[in-house]
C-alpha cells in the first residue's frame, strides 16, 4: 500500500508534538526572579547561592528518578564526588580554576556513574535501592578512612579557589561573584537537561519509565539507556557538588551523607518529579521553611516535616506542581474529574 | 526451496516440574495467516514469548529465514522484524497517540539516541507514526492521552505500535480480548486490512475470529502440537473438538 | 568476644524479622520498621521505670503495645499505599519515622534512656571453659526460640502456610480464599511487635535514643536484602553473619569495619540480587 500524498505535518497532534519543545513566556520567569534576588537582597546572597546549587543538585535527580524512573538514595555520593575532586585538587596546589574544576569534577562524578550504573542497573526494586545506599555511604566510608587526602572527619577548608576567568575573586564575606557564577552554571545545566527531555531520547526514557516491558517489546536497548541517564545525572550532581565546594571553600563529609541525599529527594518530591521545574518551586519552598522553622524549633521542623511527607505520599504524590496542574485541570472541566 | 519466514524445531521449554513447550514443531511463512489455538493453560503465550526472545528455551531451535536466532535478544529479534501485542495493552498510559508510535518508530528508524534535538523536529518519524495510525484510522485520536480513549481503540494502538516496527512477523496474543463485543469488529476489520507479505500468528479463543482469518491453525494442548491443519481439517477433526472446541460449548 | 557478636546477631534478627516479612509478603518498603523497634524499647523502658514492671513483664507489654499500634497504622494508613509506588511507600515511612522520632523527643527528651536489667542477667555465667556475659548467651537463647518458634509457625501451622503462600504468589492464595487483608495487618503486627522486643533486648549495648529509629536502619535493611525477602531463616543467617561480621571487625578491624560491610552488601548483592536465601522472580 503507498503512502497517500497526504502531509501530515499540519495535524493538531503533529503540530502538539512538534511544538512541545518551545520556550513558553513564563519560563523566562524563575531567571528574572534569580536575577532580581542578586540586586534585591544584597545580604542573603549566601542563602541564595546555597538555593542555587540545591536547585541544580535536584535537577539531577529529576534527570534519574523524574524522567527515567529509577529509584535512588543515593545520589549524594555523586555530589560529594564532585565535591571531593574541586577540594582535593585545590588544597594539594594541583588545580584551582573554577570552569575546568568543573569540568574534572562531572567527568569525574559522571565516571563513577558510569561504572556504578553499569553494574548496579541490572537489579531494579528494593534490591537497587539498597545499592544505591551502600554505593554512597561505601564512599563515605572510604572518604574518611583516606583522610590524609580527604581530611577525614574535618574536611579540608579554605580551599584557595581561582578567581573567576582571572578576575571576580570568591569573597566567603560576600558572595556575589559566587552567587552569579552559579546562577550561570545552574542555567548552561538546565539548557541541557531542557533540550535532553524533549529529545528523541528523553522520550524513550518516559517510555521506559511508563512501561519497561513494552520498551523492550520495540527493541529498545533498556538498560543502556537507563546506564546513560544515571551517568549524565551523575555529571550534574558531580557539578553541583563541585560548585559548592568552591562557593564555600569547603568540603566534608557530609556532602556524601544520607542526609543530603534525602533532602533533596524530599525537596525534588516536595515539588514535583518529572515536570523540570518542580526542582526549583521544591527547593524554594523547602529551605525558606527550613530556613525559618529548623532553627527555632528543630523539633517542630523534624514533625511537620514527617507530616508532610506522609502526606503527599497519601495525598500529594506529584508535589506542589501536581497540586497546581490539578487545580488547573478542574478549573477547566469541573465536571470532567476520573 | 527457501527457508520459512518463522520456524521452530523442537521447542522446549520447561519451569521447573512443569513443562509449558514440549517439541514443538512450527513454521511460519511469508504472508500466512497462522492461528494459534488450545484450552487455557496450553502454553501458548509462553511460544509468543519463547519466539519473541522473552524468555530463553530449554531446548531447540528457532530460526528466522533460515538464520538460527534462538540465543538472540528480545530486542536484537525485533530489529530482525519480530513484532508482538500483549494480551494486556501494554501502552504508555499518559502519552497521546501519536506519541506511543513514534516512539517505536523512532526506535527502528534509530532516531531514539539522539539527545541534542527536539523529537518533533524528526519530521520523518512523525510522518511515518502519522501513516501507521491512519491505515487503523486512528487519525482522529492521534493527540489524545490513552487513558482516555476506550478500551477498543486502545487496542488498536497496541497495534500501531507493532506496525510502527515494520515487522515482517507479527504475533498477536489474543487482539480483540477485553475488547467489548460491539467494538471488536474494529480490530477484526484491522487485522483484515494488514499487509499481506507480513507473516502473522495470531493466538485467541474466540472461534468466530480464528476460522475468519486463519488459512492455517496449529492446536496447542500442555505445551504440545496436538493439531496441524487448514481451518476445515481442524474444524472436522473429532479429536480437536473433543479436546477444545467441544468443551464448554464456546461459540 | 564473639559471643557478643552472635548476640548482637541475635538482636538483628529479632528486630528485622518483621521487616523481612512484611517486605516480602506486602511488598511494602516500610524504612519505619526502625522507628517501631525504638517505640517498643521506650515503651518497655519506661514502664520498667515508671510502673517498676519486671522485665520480661515489661517485654511483653512492649510488644503488645507496640503491635496494637501498628496494626491501627497499618489499617489507617499503610494499607492506602500497597499499590503505590516504590517510591511513594519510602517517603511515608520516611515521614512517619520522622514523626515518630520528634515526638519521642518532645514527650521523653533527646537523652539515651537506660535500661536496667534484672540482677539475674547481669554479671557472669560459668558455662564450661570459661566466663561469659549472662546477658548475651540470655540473648542468644531468645534468639534460639524465637527462630524454632517462627520455624515451626511457618512451616506447622495454617497461618503459616498462609503467609508463605501469600509471600510466594499473592494472587494466586487471594483465590484460594485466603483474607489477604485480615493476614497483612496480623503479620504487620507481628513483625513491629518483634521489632519492639528487639528494641528492648538490644537497649543493654545499642542504646535507646530517638535516633536509634534511623542509625540502625542501615544495618537492618541489609539484613532483610541479603537474608532474602520473606526468608525467615534467611534474614537469622544474615543477621547471624552481620552482627559477627561487625563485632569482630570493629575489634580487629577498627577503621574500615563499617566499609567493608558495605562492600560485601554491594557484591553478596550484585551476585545474588534476590539474597542469600531468597528466590529469583521471573
Amino acid at each position: 500500500m503507498t503512502p497517500p500524498a497526504v502531509d501530515w505535518i499540519d495535524h493538531p497532534a503533529a503540530v502538539a508534538l512538534a511544538g512541545r519543545h518551545r520556550v513558553r513566556a513564563w519560563e523566562v520567569i524563575p531567571w528574572l526572579l534569580a536575577l532580581g534576588f542578586y540586586f534585591a537582597f544584597p545580604k542573603y546572597l549566601g542563602f541564595g547561592t546555597e538555593l542555587l546549587i540545591t536547585i541544580l543538585f535536584a535537577l539531577s535527580l529529576d534527570l534519574v528518578l523524574g524522567y527515567a524512573g529509577i529509584v535512588t538514595l543515593g545520589q549524594a555520593a555523586f555530589f560529594g564526588a564532585g565535591a571531593y575532586t574541586v577540594g582535593m585538587l585545590a588544597k594539594r596546589g594541583i588545580w584551582n580554576e573554577p570552569i575546568t574544576g568543573l569540568i574534572l569534577a562531572a567527568a569525574v562524578a559522571a565516571a563513577i556513574g558510569l561504572g556504578s550504573g553499569l553494574v548496579l542497573l541490572r537489579t531494579g526494586g528494593l534490591t537497587l535501592l539498597m545499592l544505591t545506599l551502600c554505593t554512597m555511604a561505601l564512599l563515605e566510608e572510604a572518604a574518611n578512612l583516606a583522610h590524609d587526602y580527604t581530611g577525614g572527619f574535618d574536611g579540608l577548608d579554605s580551599l584557595p579557589i581561582a578567581p573567576l576567568l582571572g578576575r571576580f575573586e570568591f569573597n566567603p564575606l560576600y558572595p556575589t561573584t559566587q552567587y552569579l557564577y552559579v546562577l550561570a552554571v545552574l542555567f548552561v545545566c538546565f539548557v541541557f537537561v531542557r533540550t535532553l527531555v524533549y529529545s528523541p531520547f528523553g522520550q524513550s526514557l518516559t517510555g521506559i519509565r511508563e512501561n519497561t516491558l513494552r520498551m523492550h517489546a520495540v527493541g529498545a536497548p533498556v538498560r543502556w539507556r537507563l546506564v546513560l541517564a544515571y551517568a549524565l545525572s551523575a555529571a550534574i550532581a558531580g557539578v553541583a557538588g563541585g560548585i559548592w565546594a568552591q562557593a564555600n571553600a569547603y568540603v566534608n563529609l557530609g556532602t556524601l551523607g544520607l542526609d543530603r541525599a534525602a533532602t533533596v529527594l524530599i525537596i525534588l518530591v516536595l515539588g514535583g518529579y518529572g515536570r523540570l521545574y518542580g526542582a526549583f518551586v521544591g527547593a524554594v519552598a523547602y529551605m525558606a521553611l527550613a530556613h525559618f522553622l529548623s532553627k527555632i524549633y528543630p523539633t517542630a521542623w523534624q514533625l511537620g516535616l514527617g507530616l508532610l511527607l506522609v502526606v503527599i505520599a497519601l495525598f500529594a504524590r506529584n508535589g506542589i506542581l501536581g497540586l497546581t496542574e490539578a487545580a488547573a485541570r478542574w478549573r477547566r472541566a469541573p465536571r470532567a474529574i476520573s | 526451496m527457501t527457508a520459512p519466514l518463522l520456524e521452530t524445531r523442537a521447542l522446549c521449554r520447561s519451569f521447573g516440574a512443569l513443562t509449558a513447550a514440549r517439541d514443538i514443531d512450527f513454521t511460519l511463512e511469508a504472508g500466512a495467516r497462522h492461528a494459534l489455538i488450545g484450552p487455557n493453560g496450553a502454553g501458548k503465550t509462553t511460544f509468543v514469548n519463547l519466539l519473541t526472545g522473552v524468555i530463553p528455551p530449554s531446548s531447540g531451535a528457532i530460526l528466522m529465514k533460515g538464520r538460527d536466532i534462538t540465543r538472540m535478544d528480545q530486542a536484537r529479534r525485533v530489529k530482525l522484524g519480530i513484532a508482538r501485542t500483549f494480551q494486556i495493552n501494554r501502552l504508555f498510559r499518559r502519552l497521546s497517540v501519536l506519541e506511543n508510535v513514534y516512539i517505536a518508530v523512532a526506535e527502528r528508524v534509530g532516531a531514539a539516541p539522539s539527545m541534542l534535538r527536539p523529537a518533533g523536529a524528526r519530521r520523518d518519524v512523525v510522518d511515518e507514526a502519522m501513516h501507521v495510525l491512519e491505515t487503523l484510522k486512528l487519525t482522529t485520536d492521534a493527540g489524545r492521552r490513552i487513558s482516555e480513549l476506550p478500551y477498543g481503540r486502545q487496542r488498536l494502538v497496541e497495534l500501531a505500535i507493532a506496525l510502527g516496527l515494520k515487522p515482517e512477523i507479527l504475533l498477536l496474543d489474543e487482539p480483540a480480548a477485553g475488547v467489548p463485543s460491539a467494538e471488536s469488529h474494529i480490530i477484526l476489520d484491522a487485522i483484515d486490512g494488514l499487509p499481506r507479505d507480513i507473516g502473522i500468528l495470531i493466538i485467541d479463543h474466540d472461534m468466530d475470529l480464528v476460522f475468519r482469518f486463519a488459512q492455517r491453525i496449529t492446536v496447542l494442548v500442555s505445551g504440545a502440537v496436538f493439531a496441524t491443519g487448514t481451518p476445515p481439517e481442524i474444524g472436522a477433526d473429532p479429536n480437536v473438538r473433543a479436546v477444545y472446541l467441544g468443551r464448554a460449548g464456546h461459540g | 568476644m564473639l559471643l557478643g557478636g552472635v548476640a548482637a546477631g541475635m538482636v538483628l534478627f529479632i528486630v528485622s524479622v518483621g521487616l523481612s516479612v512484611t517486605m516480602g509478603l506486602m511488598g511494602f518498603v516500610n524504612l519505619a520498621h526502625g522507628g517501631f523497634a525504638m517505640l517498643g524499647g521506650y515503651a518497655i523502658a519506661l514502664a520498667m521505670r515508671q510502673w517498676g514492671l519486671g522485665f520480661v513483664p515489661a517485654l511483653g507489654f512492649g510488644f503488645v503495645v507496640i503491635a496494637v499500634l501498628s496494626a491501627v497504622l497499618e489499617r489507617l494508613l499503610y494499607s492506602r499505599l500497597y499499590r503505590a509506588t516504590e517510591l511513594d511507600q519510602v517517603l511515608f515511612s520516611i515521614g512517619l519515622v520522622f514523626m515518630m522520632i520528634a515526638s519521642v523527643t518532645v514527650l521523653v527528651g533527646p537523652e539515651n534512656q537506660p535500661l536496667a536489667l534484672p540482677s539475674y542477667l547481669r554479671g557472669q555465667i560459668n558455662l564450661g571453659i570459661t566466663q561469659y556475659r549472662t546477658y548475651s548467651v540470655f540473648l542468644i537463647v531468645v534468639g534460639i526460640l524465637i527462630i524454632i518458634g517462627l520455624w515451626l509457625t511457618f512451616e506447622r501451622t495454617r497461618a503459616g502456610a498462609q503467609i508463605r503462600a501469600a509471600v510466594d504468589n499473592r494472587r494466586m492464595a487471594e483465590s484460594l480464599g485466603i483474607n489477604i487483608g485480615r493476614l497483612f495487618t496480623v503479620t504487620f503486627a507481628f513483625g513491629s511487635g518483634m521489632a519492639a522486643l528487639g528494641g528492648g533486648l538490644g537497649a543493654e549495648f545499642l542504646g535507646l535514643d530517638p535516633q536509634y529509629a534511623l542509625k540502625y536502619l542501615v544495618y537492618f535493611l541489609i539484613v532483610v536484602a541479603v537474608g532474602g525477602l520473606g526468608r525467615v531463616t534467611g534474614v537469622f543467617y544474615a543477621a547471624l553473619l552481620i552482627g559477627v561480621l561487625d563485632f569482630a571487625l570493629k575489634k580487629y578491624v577498627p577503621s574500615g569495619g563499617t566499609a567493608f560491610i558495605y562492600a560485601l552488601t554491594i557484591l553478596l548483592l550484585l551476585w545474588r540480587p534476590q539474597g542469600l536465601f531468597g528466590t529469583k522472580s521471573t
